[in-house]
C-alpha cells in the first residue's frame, strides 16, 4: 500500500501508457505496430450511418482533416499520458496554440500570457491574432499576481510555458492556476519542453495542454506536428465569459457544446469547428513517427536530463563561461519551483552566456562540429541556436530583455549523444571563442 | 431542458431538438456519479429520428440542484415528476447502471406507461463494496478512480474507442468529479439496498450486458431475465461496464433494432 494509493487501486503505469495507450493489435491483420492509415476518407455503411457519423451519434472516422484512425491512437495516448480527457493532433505546435486559443476566443477577446514564450508563439499572440481581434497582454511569468491584474472583463484564457523559452523560466502552474480560477479563467499550458514524463500540467491545476510534438515526444528531429490536450476540468458553464462553448452553434445546428458533451465539451468544439474549418490537421504518417517517439519517451528523457546535468557541471566549471542559465543549477530563481515541479529533471534545455559577448558566441557556434546549429529543440542530437539572431530575430532590444535573453546568450538543446563527446566539442568551441 | 421539481432545478437533455407533438418519447436515465452527457450519441441519433428524447439529469447530478436523492423509489418518483410535465403518455425507459433500476422501478409502478424497456449493465441486487461505498461516504477521490478502474474493461483501460481522440478512461474519472459532494455515496447507497419486484412490467425488456463488466457482472446481468417477463438479451463481447464508452456503436444499434421493432 503506497500512500497516494490506500485502497491499492490497479493503475496502469505511465511506460504502459506509453507504449499501449489507445492502440490495440489491429482487429484486422494482426498488426502490432500502429498501422498508418494514409486515407483521405473512410466508407459509409449506410446513408443513416454516414448522417449519424456527420450528426456526432455514431463514433467513428469520416475524412481525416476531422480525425484518422492512426492520429485517434496518438491523441488517446498522449491524453493518456496528461491525465487528460482527449486530444486533437495538428499539423504543428503552432496550429495546436492557434486551435487553443481560437476555439475561446473571437474578436474582441483578450489573452494573458506570460512574457517568455516560443518566438513563433509570440508572434502569433503579439502580431497576428491582433489582425483578426484578439489582443493580449504579456507578464512577467514570476509573477502570478501580474496574470491576474493584467485580466480584463474580455479576457478569456491565461497562457504560459512550463520553461519559457528561451529564458527557462519555470511557470509557478499552481499559483497561476489559482489565480486562473479566481477569476473564472481557464490556464493553458505549452508543456513541449517538460513532456508528460517531467511534469503533467494537469496534476497542478492546468485546464489545457499544447505541445510542440516536434520537439522532445516525437524526439528525432524528423516531424513537424502538435497536440491540443483538454483536462476535461474547466466548468464553461460557471459564467457566460464562455460562449463558443455554452450557447447554440449555428454553425452546427445549434448545438451547445456544454450541454450536450459535457466534460468533452472544449474538445468537440475544437474538432467540430477549428479542425473542420482552419484545417491544421496531422498527417497520418506523421502521427506514426511521433508515436514510435512516445514508445520510448521515459528512456529518451531520462539520457536527455543526465546528459544535460553532465553538461551543465562541465559549463559551469569553464572559465570562458560567464553564466549557464537552467533551472537546476542553484543560483536559478526558480531553482525550488522546478524541483517542486519538475522533480526528475527540468528540462534539457539550457542557456550558456560566454566572455566576449554576441562576437563571441557567434564564434562558438560556429567552431562547433558535433553539435548542430540550427534552430530546434528536442532533438535525439544536441542542437545550438543564438536566440537574439535568430528565433527571437523580431524582437526589440528593449523586448529582448523584458523576455529576459541576453544578447549574447546561447541555447543548446542537450541530445543523447555520448556526453563526453558532446564535452570535447564544448571545449574546443569555448577554447576558440576566446580567441581575439 | 430546465424545469422545475419541487422547488428546485431540474435538467434533461433532448439530444438538441425541440419538443415534437405526439411523439414517441425515450427517456435516458444515468448512473451513478454520471449525467445526461453519457447519452449524447444515442439522444442524438433518437432526436433526429423524431423521438422526444429526455435525458434526465438526477438531482445532484449534470445541470440538476441537489441534494442528491438516497433511494431507488425516490429517484423514480422524481422522474414521475419530471414525465408529468410532458404531454406523453408512454415512454421507452433505458437505464444504465443505477439509472437502470430507476428504469425498472419506474416501470413497475407504471407498467402501463412502460412502452418498451431497456437495461445496460444491471443486476437485481447490486451489491456495492463496503470498501467503495465507505470511501464514496468520506468524498474519497479515490472512491471515483475505483469505480472508474472497475467500470473499465482491461481492453478499455487501455483506451481505443471509435470516438476520435477521447480518453475514455480520463473521460470517466472527470464525469465523476463533476457530481456534487455527497451524490455518489447515496447514489452507491441506493443500488446497494435496492430491492426491486417485477411488479406488473409486461413490456418487452431489453437487456445490453457486457462481458468483461466487473460493477454488473455478466451473469449477474443475465439472471435478471429469469426476474423479468418477455426478455431479450445483446451481449457486448469484452466490454466492460462503460459501455456506453467502449462500445458507443454497438450500444446503439442494439437500442435501434429494438426499439423499432414492432
Ligand atoms: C515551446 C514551444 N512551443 C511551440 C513551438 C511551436 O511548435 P512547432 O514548431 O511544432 O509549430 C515551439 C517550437 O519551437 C516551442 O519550442
Amino acid at each position: 500500500m503506497s500512500d497516494d494509493n490506500p485502497y491499492n487501486i490497479p493503475r496502469t503505469g505511465f511506460d504502459t501508457l506509453a507504449l499501449h495507450a489507445g492502440q490495440q493489435p489491429d482487429p484486422l491483420t494482426g498488426a502490432r505496430a500502429t498501422p498508418i492509415y494514409q486515407s483521405a476518407s473512410f466508407v459509409f455503411p449506410d446513408t443513416d450511418f454516414a448522417a449519424g457519423l456527420f450528426n456526432i451519434e455514431r463514433a467513428g472516422h469520416v475524412y481525416s482533416r476531422l480525425s484518422n484512425p492512426t492520429n485517434a491512437v496518438l491523441e488517446e495516448r498522449i491524453a493518456a499520458l496528461e491525465g487528460g480527457v482527449g486530444a486533437i493532433a495538428t499539423s504543428s505546435g503552432q496550429a495546436a496554440t492557434h486551435l487553443a486559443i481560437t476555439t475561446l476566443c473571437s474578436a474582441g477577446d483578450h489573452v494573458v500570457a506570460s512574457r517568455s514564450l516560443y518566438g513563433g508563439t509570440h508572434n502569433l499572440l503579439d502580431y497576428t491574432l491582433p489582425r483578426f481581434g484578439i489582443s493580449t497582454t504579456f507578464v512577467d511569468p514570476r509573477s502570478p499576481e501580474a496574470f491576474g491584474a493584467a485580466i480584463q472583463p474580455n479576457t478569456k484564457l491565461l497562457f504560459g510555458e512550463i520553461i519559457g523559452n528561451p529564458g527557462l523560466e519555470v511557470l509557478d502552474i499552481p499559483k497561476v492556476a489559482a489565480v486562473a480560477h479566481d477569476a473564472g479563467m481557464p490556464l493553458l499550458i505549452d508543456s513541449t519542453f517538460a513532456t508528460p514524463y517531467l511534469c503533467k500540467p494537469f496534476d497542478h491545476g492546468a485546464d489545457l495542454i499544447v505541445h510542440s510534438a516536434t520537439k522532445f515526444l516525437s524526439g528525432h528531429g524528423a516531424i513537424i506536428g502538435g497536440l491540443l490536450v483538454d483536462g476535461g476540468t474547466f466548468n464553461w458553464e460557471s459564467s457566460d465569459r464562455f460562449p463558443t462553448l455554452t450557447e447554440p452553434y449555428d454553425g452546427f445546428h445549434n448545438l451547445v457544446f456544454a450541454e450536450e458533451f459535457g466534460p468533452l465539451a472544449f474538445l468537440m468544439r475544437a474538432r467540430k469547428e477549428g479542425m473542420r474549418d482552419f484545417g491544421a490537421c496531422m498527417a497520418p504518417t506523421t502521427a506514426f513517427y511521433a508515436l514510435q517517439g512516445v514508445e520510448t519517451l521515459s528512456l529518451r528523457m531520462a539520457r536527455h536530463i543526465e546528459n544535460t546535468r553532465a553538461i551543465v557541471d562541465f559549463l559551469s566549471q569553464q572559465s570562458a563561461v560567464e553564466e549557464v542559465i537552467h533551472p537546476e543549477v542553484p543560483s536559478h530563481p526558480d531553482h525550488e519551483l522546478a524541483q517542486q515541479l519538475l522533480p526528475k529533471g527540468a528540462g534539457a534545455v539550457l542557456g550558456v552566456i560566454i566572455h566576449g559577448g554576441r562576437s563571441a558566441g557567434q564564434k562558438l557556434i560556429e567552431s562547433l562540429t558535433l553539435i548542430s546549429h540550427l534552430a530546434n529543440i528536442g532533438d535525439a542530437k544536441t542542437l545550438v541556436i543564438h536566440p537574439a539572431s535568430t528565433t527571437h530575430h523580431r524582437m526589440s532590444g528593449e523586448d529582448l530583455a523584458k523576455a529576459g535573453i541576453h544578447e549574447g546568450l546561447i541555447r543548446l538543446s542537450i541530445g543523447l549523444e555520448e556526453p563526453s563527446d558532446l564535452i570535447a566539442d564544448l571545449s574546443s568551441a569555448l577554447r576558440r571563442s576566446q580567441r581575439v | 431542458m430546465y424545469l422545475e421539481i419541487a422547488g428546485k432545478q431540474a435538467f434533461y437533455g433532448t439530444g438538441s431538438s425541440s419538443h415534437r407533438e405526439s411523439q414517441p418519447s425515450i427517456v435516458f436515465i444515468h448512473g451513478a456519479a454520471m449525467d445526461h452527457t453519457v447519452w449524447s450519441l444515442p439522444a442524438r441519433y433518437f432526436a433526429r429520428h423524431q423521438f422526444n428524447v429526455v435525458a434526465i439529469d438526477l438531482p445532484g447530478h449534470g445541470r440538476s440542484t441537489g441534494p442528491a436523492l438516497h433511494h431507488i423509489a425516490e429517484m423514480s418518483d422524481w422522474l414521475s415528476e419530471v414525465l408529468a410535465t410532458g404531454e406523453n403518455e408512454e415512454h421507452i425507459v433505458v437505464g444504465h447502471s443505477m439509472g437502470s433500476l430507476i428504469a425498472w422501478d419506474w416501470a413497475a409502478k407504471n407498467s402501463d406507461r412502460c412502452q418498451k424497456l431497456v437495461l445496460l449493465g444491471t443486476s437485481m441486487p447490486m451489491p456495492v463494496t463496503d470498501q467503495l461505498l465507505n470511501s464514496a461516504k468520506l468524498n474519497e477521490n479515490a472512491s471515483f478512480e475505483m469505480a472508474n478502474t472497475w467500470s473499465h474493461s482491461s481492453r478499455g483501460k487501455l483506451g481505443f474507442n471509435l470516438n476520435p481522440g477521447v480518453w475514455m478512461f480520463g473521460h470517466g474519472q472527470r464525469l465523476m468529479h463533476r457530481s456534487i459532494e455527497d451524490a455518489f455515496y447515496a447514489d452507491l447507497a441506493a443500488c446497494n439496498s435496492a430491492n426491486l419486484e417485477p411488479g406488473q412490467i409486461q413490456c418487452p425488456t431489453l437487456l445490453i450486458l457486457a462481458e468483461s463488466d466487473q460493477m454488473t457482472p455478466y451473469r449477474a446481468g443475465k439472471s435478471v431475465a429469469d426476474q423479468l417477463t418477455n426478455t431479450s438479451i445483446v451481449t457486448l463481447p469484452g466490454s466492460g461496464h462503460s459501455m456506453l464508452s467502449e462500445c458507443p456503436n454497438e450500444v446503439l444499434d442494439a437500442l435501434i433494432e429494438f426499439i423499432a421493432a414492432a
